[in-house]
């Protein structure tokens, strides 16, 4: 069986991204806290998974966003060229467009607050409650948390209990964890 | 609201580029097919989202992979043997011709038409289009035949 050379692969792919023809382009690019999926629209970045399972994901994206979804490597360069310099301790925001498209106006607020919360520093999920307007949405927002699109870009790992406790993060505890050691936050 | 259930565009790909890869190969020589390739995949990705359902997509590659090859002037001419039988030919070249006659074929027998008839694929190609038999592909291609002359006379 004829299959296509790697390099002629690659070259379709690069331009399917650069004409523009995407309504989704993704990758995986690997992180010191496993594999990420990490996708973008014309817009900006949509979504950064640690479930790396491309399959899955491309059907979830399609779903949002539209069919053509292909995975693209050059659509998420300016992304994966952030987090490298994250996870290598030399960025501490980010200068990305994110595309939020369909998400609601209470989730939109507080992951606009969220982006606020500076690198190495953690807040509370009532602190951030009261921040958007609605002091008693605490649990609400630890919602929004869980459902995060773009973690480590939008940092709900610097979001916790009120008594210092971790309290979770859809990316698991230890993830939570090694994104505070990394950017040197104390913790209890 | 209609819904289409097309896959994401990464699935159609990877399921029918090899295919589309040996055709081209067979059709343009390896020189050639690697522009082809890319040319036929990106029209591929201009029209994907405006399909209106999912069925016999490997097919449909074929199609356009086909009229790739023509464009780029690798084929001298399709065969026009079935249009001129049919007596309808117009100015427009034997495979638009039979798109727009072929048009309300069952899904199966109108791409074994078109690509039989409009692009002169022989049919261990369409075999591989349709992802089914040599057998089923000529039977598919003999009985669209069969229905479009009862239907245009």
């Amino acid at each position: 069986m004829t299959t296509v050379p790697t390099d002629l692969d690659r070259r379709f792919r690069a331009a399917a991204a650069s004409e523009g023809l995407l309504d989704v382009g993704y990758d995986l690019v690997d992180s010191p806290v496993g594999d990420l999926l990490v996708a973008a629209t014309p817009r900006g970045v949509c979504r950064i998974s640690y479930d790396a399972d491309p399959e899955a994901q491309a059907e979830r994206l399609a779903r949002a966003y539209g069919v053509r979804v292909l995975r693209a490597p050059r659509a998420v360069d300016a992304v994966r060229r952030e987090l490298d310099e994250y996870f290598d301790g030399r960025r501490v925001d980010f200068d990305l467009e994110l595309d939020l498209t369909g998400a609601p106006p209470f989730t939109r607020a507080v992951l606009g607050e969220l982006a606020r919360v500076p690198y190495g520093e953690v807040t509370t999920y009532g602190s951030l409650a009261t921040r958007v307007g609605s002091p008693r949405s605490a649990r609400a927002v630890g919602t929004v948390m869980n459902r995060n699109p773009i973690p480590i870009v939008l940092p709900c790992h610097r979001v916790v209990g009120a008594n210092g406790s971790l309290v979770g993060y859809a990316g698991g505890l230890d993830r939570k964890q090694a994104l505070l050691r990394l950017e040197g936050a104390s913790l209890l | 609201m209609e819904t289409v259930s097309l896959p994401p565009f990464e699935r159609f790909y990877n399921d029918n580029r090899d295919a589309i890869y040996a055709h081209l190969r067979r059709v343009v020589g390896p020189d050639a097919a690697d522009d082809a390739f890319q040319e036929t995949f990106l029209r591929a990705l201009r029209g994907y989202d405006k399909l209106r359902h999912a069925d016999h997509l490997r097919a449909w590659a074929f199609t356009i992979a086909s009229r790739v090859v023509i464009d780029l002037g690798r084929r001298v001419k399709p065969t026009v043997e079935l249009v001129e039988e049919l007596g309808v030919s117009d100015s427009r070249p034997a495979y638009a011709e039979l798109e727009h006659l072929a048009d309300r074929l069952p899904g199966k027998e109108r791409a074994a038409v078109i690509l039989r008839y409009g692009y002169d694929l022989p049919y261990a190609d369409i075999a591989a289009a349709l992802d089914s038999s040599e057998e089923a592909a000529r039977a598919a291609a003999s009985s669209g035949v069969r229905r479009l002359r009862k239907t245009l006379r």
